[in-house]
């Protein structure tokens, strides 16, 4: 039987070691960016941080559990609606807001996981997608409380976070947290059954796991974590309409995570950083950036499947070699 | 102090020095170009419509030779894809990166009041000739948001309704699109119609872009009235009356439809299922009012295609701004004094052949036609005024104080009088 | 319900019924969850109006519209899909970055208006059927999804070709390990489901018109039945269509607020109990 081994206390100490010096590293030079970018752009760089968690719960589920959902955008703009509407149209504080957004999106997964773990490969694919699809019709159509077409709109962001800059340092403390809890989830004897179920559903369920559960419970963590992400979102934009929710941005996350690297984890911000930097340079352009974006897919869907990060480490250890 | 606390009272104390201080800030800044971002969807869904604002802002600025009240002006385009997530990006890069002195445009109602909510708190002003949301000039104003050459989506079915009382109609059906643009559109109708003695039978809900009208056509037909209120844009529009046509309806019951629902650019691609539709509207491409005669060949002309609302309203809207400029003097930096100026300019070149002017609330009184689809002699359709409402305002024949104290039109409340 | 909606949700089905039919051809035979089947259907539209218009003959923009898109759906799969065979993310996403493509480019030949695809004289008007008054253009919509339908079977049930899809969506690997050159059969079933794409542009541009976005519109519509009809069965495609048809009409006379969730609640709830869809067999 091959459990994962577990290092040894002093390799380990070496390794958190170095990876927290090089997080520390990362995490300096993250919080020192408002000195350097302009206004405008620490807001992308905000948005960059809010897709990159997102992009990461994916891969939560893609890369660790061998499930890729086309449902998450829908999760993540269950929570911004809800923060919205809490704190424009019910007059709740930003703070409960962010907690009642992440929890509705939590519950609403937890309802898409008990639909979609008995899943796997297109079908899960196909069904979370629909799934995402009635999260979108109904807040297209329940007027009353979504604002249908128009969405809502609202004064969300705390009166501490105003500015640009202070909003990004707050997404920033918690996009750390968050990444670092991710982390510890993935690398949890939890998060390596379901490693072990990506790689072989049968052997796991011979050993006695049970597989569904499993999946279920990873799909609802990491439908927390793409919570967060939507509740940030609605305190960074102080509006949702529909397209939040749409199919659109499902996709757009799955894209990020993929240009990142799937599996690679921490590979999501950098796929959230090259797709929204591609985005705003080709549109400043051309009108045609639709088409530059399809063609993007394309070829990296071809050519560099594994993601950025992925193909780095492809470069280099080939040189290694 | 906080930071922005400190801000506002530094602004509140130049805003009082006002005077001694403007001047200095205008003359420093002057030798830079006037910069106006322009948001349009240029792809999704209203793609088409997204163009036509585009030219009808460049037609302008090509005849102006890009100069207003002296100063170079400089025009920037983003694309706000038909979506709301997007056009705020686009938004906050127009301001924040391009530094544009204002922001003209949007489509969508969505689109426009996203980027609304954001410039209440940057204060640019930006400037809305398509976004007719009611409240932006009624219960939930912003100060810097102005709808310029624009209209209030219920502001023209108010006359529409008192018209359908004088052609002795009794009894509506209306159907609409879900959305705030449709219920106000609606309301604007239902509520004179009833108090005028008619009956709205039933109202129809449907998403934007519905596939098939057919379900909708079926209960249509089984009802016992005198005409039908379609409330319908863009593509929806199209397959509506097309639909409506083919299923035997037009010959049986009149339509009358919203302003956008005969625009130019719905019509442009449909033949005669089109013919004969009534809607209300401030602009008539087929109006005999010599101005507009030559706004639209002169447009006709450049761009192919007889102009639409939308090619219309963006190039008043821009004429509008630069009336205002030239008033004082192009010193677009003082944005308090640029916002008031615009307020109280009346704009009497624009091809509507007629002043106009703005309400105390920021909404443009117009003289509304009822307008008649009809064939051109070339064999193109476009509208034709049949009637002419003068002097309407927002606020029809109500008194503003009062109308503003019944709710916003929504899907549950249209104003109908109950008989 | 009368039968006046009756017949709208039976014409509705019928269109997407063609529609649909593709896409689970595909699906079923090659895996491949086709994203691009919107756009397909949209830009063949396109194609079949610009010809219909051109020529005046609406059979010509037909086949033109089945031509053509079958020839983008050649480059798609020979030129694109070839690599990235196996993969099912990455196909699902290459295919979604074409439809991104195909949209763009629509938008820049045609511009973004509305267009309706012109009807033949004959099949205008209306015509009275059990007793109501009721377009023929949509009557004709319903005979052709029947004819299809009955051609697909007759193809799939009575020839080596449909034996060897038959044979593919149940295992592949058997079906080239018996010596079938699978690939030719797998590019055949793509162009064959690209073309009724093209037909259903051409049909559906003809009484639902044709603008940007209608392609997303459709491919859920087609999602939905296939889904619900299950991977790779004609007749899952036809009960999925009629169901989503009629839910569709029921949905919007009934419900109008919950007009999609009337569609996708009930789908959501059989995938509870039959996660592979009501005719859908493991692969």
């Amino acid at each position: 039987m091959t459990m994962p081994r577990t290092p040894k206390p002093s390799r380990l100490a070496g390794m958190n070691g170095r990876a927290a010096l090089i997080a520390a590293t990362i995490g300096v030079a993250a919080a020192a960016l408002p000195l350097v970018l302009s206004n405008y752009q620490v807001g992308l760089a905000t948005e960059v941080l809010i897709f990159g968690i997102l992009a990461m719960s994916i891969d939560i589920l893609a890369g660790f559990a061998g499930r890729t959902s086309l449902g998450h955008g829908a999760i993540f703009g269950v929570s911004t609606y809800v923060v919205v509407y809490a704190t424009a149209h019910a007059g709740v504080p930003p703070a409960a807001a962010f907690a009642a957004g992440v929890l509705a999106a939590t519950l609403v997964a937890a309802i898409f996981g008990l639909l979609a773990v008995r899943t796997s490969g297109v079908y899960f694919l196909l069904l979370t997608l629909a799934l995402g699809m009635i999260v979108w019709g109904i807040c297209l159509r329940w007027t009353q409380v979504t604002g249908g077409e128009n969405g809502m709109r609202g004064d969300v962001r705390p009166a501490l976070l105003l500015t640009n800059t202070a909003f990004y340092w707050a997404v920033l403390a918690g996009a750390a947290v968050v990444t670092f809890a991710m982390w510890r989830f993935v690398r949890s004897p939890f998060g390596l059954t379901l490693r072990g179920i990506r790689d072989s559903e049968s052997r796991m369920r011979s050993l006695g796991y049970n597989v569904p559960l499993h999946l279920f419970i990873g799909f609802t963590v990491s439908a927390f974590f793409a919570g967060v992400a939507g509740a940030m979102y609605a305190m960074f934009n102080n509006f949702v309409s529909p397209s939040t929710v749409a199919l659109a941005q499902s996709v757009e996350g799955v894209l990020m995570m993929i240009a990142g690297g799937v599996g690679t984890l921490f590979g999501a911000f950098v796929g959230a950083a090259a797709i929204i930097a591609l985005e705003n340079v080709v549109s400043a352009y051309t009108e045609r950036w639709q088409m530059v974006l399809g063609i993007t897919f394309i070829l990296i869907m071809i050519f560099a499947p594994e993601g950025i990060i992925g193909k780095l480490r492809a470069i280099l250890t080939r040189k290694v070699r | 102090m906080d930071r922005r606390q400190f801000l506002k009272s530094t602004t509140a104390a130049l805003t009082i020095a006002g005077v001694g201080v403007a001047p200095w800030r205008s003359a420093q800044a002057q030798a830079g170009p006037i910069k106006i971002g322009l948001l349009a969807p240029l792809t999704g869904v209203v793609a088409s419509g997204g163009k036509e604002m585009v030219e009808g802002v460049q037609f302008y600025l090509d005849q102006v030779k890009s100069e207003m009240a002296g100063r170079k002006v400089e025009l920037v385009i983003e694309d706000d894809a038909s979506n709301p997530d997007t056009a705020l990006q686009k938004a906050r890069r127009l301001v924040e990166q391009g530094n544009c002195h204002m922001l003209i445009g949007n489509l969508l109602a969505n689109t426009g009041l996203a980027v609304a909510n954001y410039v209440k708190g940057t204060g640019t002003p930006y400037f809305i000739p398509i976004i007719a949301a009611d409240d932006l000039t009624q219960r939930r104003r912003i100060k810097n948001v102005i709808r310029v050459a624009g209209y209030s989506a219920s502001e023209f079915t108010h006359p529409l309704g008192d018209w359908a009382l004088k052609q002795g109609y009794k009894k509506i059906a209306t159907i609409s699109q879900d959305y705030t643009f449709g219920h106000e559109q609606c309301g604007g109708l239902a509520q004179v119609f009833t108090e005028g003695g008619g009956e709205i039978v039933q109202q129809f809900w449907h998403p934007l872009n519905t596939a098939d009208f057919s379900p909708y056509l079926g209960q249509l037909a089984d009802l016992k009235i005198d005409a039908i209120f379609a409330m319908e844009t863009g593509a929806d529009a199209t397959r509506f009356i097309q639909q409506y046509a083919s299923f035997g309806l037009k010959a049986k019951t009149p339509l009358l439809a919203a302003m956008n629902g005969t625009d130019q650019s719905v019509i442009r691609t449909l033949g005669e299922e089109c013919e004969g539709i009534i809607s209300p509207a401030h602009f008539a491409e087929g109006s005999d009012n010599p101005v507009t005669q030559k706004f639209a060949k002169e447009y006709e002309a450049k761009y192919g295609k007889i102009p639409s609302l939308y090619g219309f309203s963006m190039y008043s809207g821009v004429m509008w701004i630069d009336a205002a400029l030239k008033k004082m003097g192009g010193k677009v930096e003082d944005r308090e004094a640029f916002i008031d100026t615009v307020l109280k300019t009346e704009l009497d070149g624009s091809p509507l052949g007629k002043a106009v002017k703005l309400d105390a609330y920021g909404n443009p009184i117009y003289d509304v036609y009822i307008r008649k689809v009809a064939k051109r002699a070339d064999g193109k359709f476009w509208n034709v005024p049949v009637t002419t409402y003068p002097n309407v305002s927002q606020f029809w024949k109500y008194d503003p104080e009062t109308y503003l104290k019944q709710p916003s039109y929504s899907r549950t409340f249209q104003g109908i009088k109950k008989g | 319900m009368s039968i006046f909606q009756l017949l709208n949700g039976l014409t509705f089905a019928a269109l997407l019924f063609v529609v649909a039919s593709g896409f689970t051809l595909i699906f079923g035979l090659l895996r491949i969850v086709n994203l691009a089947h919107g756009a397909l259907y949209l830009f063949g539209g396109y194609i079949g109006y610009a010809i219909a218009l051109k020529t005046g003959s609406f059979v010509l923009g037909g086949i033109g519209a089945m031509a053509a898109i079958a020839a983008i759906g050649f480059v798609l799969d020979q030129g694109l899909l070839h690599f990235v065979r196996g993969h099912e993310l990455r196909q699902v996403l290459l295919t979604l970055g074409f439809a991104f493509v195909l949209n763009d480019l629509a938008l820049v030949i045609w511009g973004g208006d509305s267009f309706t695809v012109p009807i033949p004289q004959m099949l205008r008007g209306g015509l009275r059927v059990f007793g109501v008054f009721y377009p023929t253009y949509r009557l004709f919509v319903l005979v052709t999804g029947i004819v299809v339908f009955a051609a697909l079977w007759l193809l799939l049930n009575h020839t080596r070709l449909g034996a060897l899809i038959r044979a593919g969506v149940d295992d592949a690997e058997m079906v080239e390990a018996s010596g079938v050159n699978i690939r030719r059969v797998f590019l055949v079933t793509f162009l064959l489901g690209s073309a009724l794409a093209g037909l259903g542009g051409l049909m559906g541009g003809a009484f639902l018109s044709l603008y940007p976005s209608a392609d997303a519109e459709i491919l859920v519509f087609s999602l939905a039945v296939v889904i619900i009809g299950g991977r790779g069965s004609l007749v899952g495609v036809g009960v999925g269509s009629l169901l989503v048809g009629l839910l569709n009409t029921l949905g919007q006379v009934m419900f109008p607020e919950l007009a999609y969730f009337v569609i996708f609640g009930p789908m959501a709830v059989l995938l509870a109990f039959r996660p592979l869809g009501l005719f859908g067999r493991a692969a």
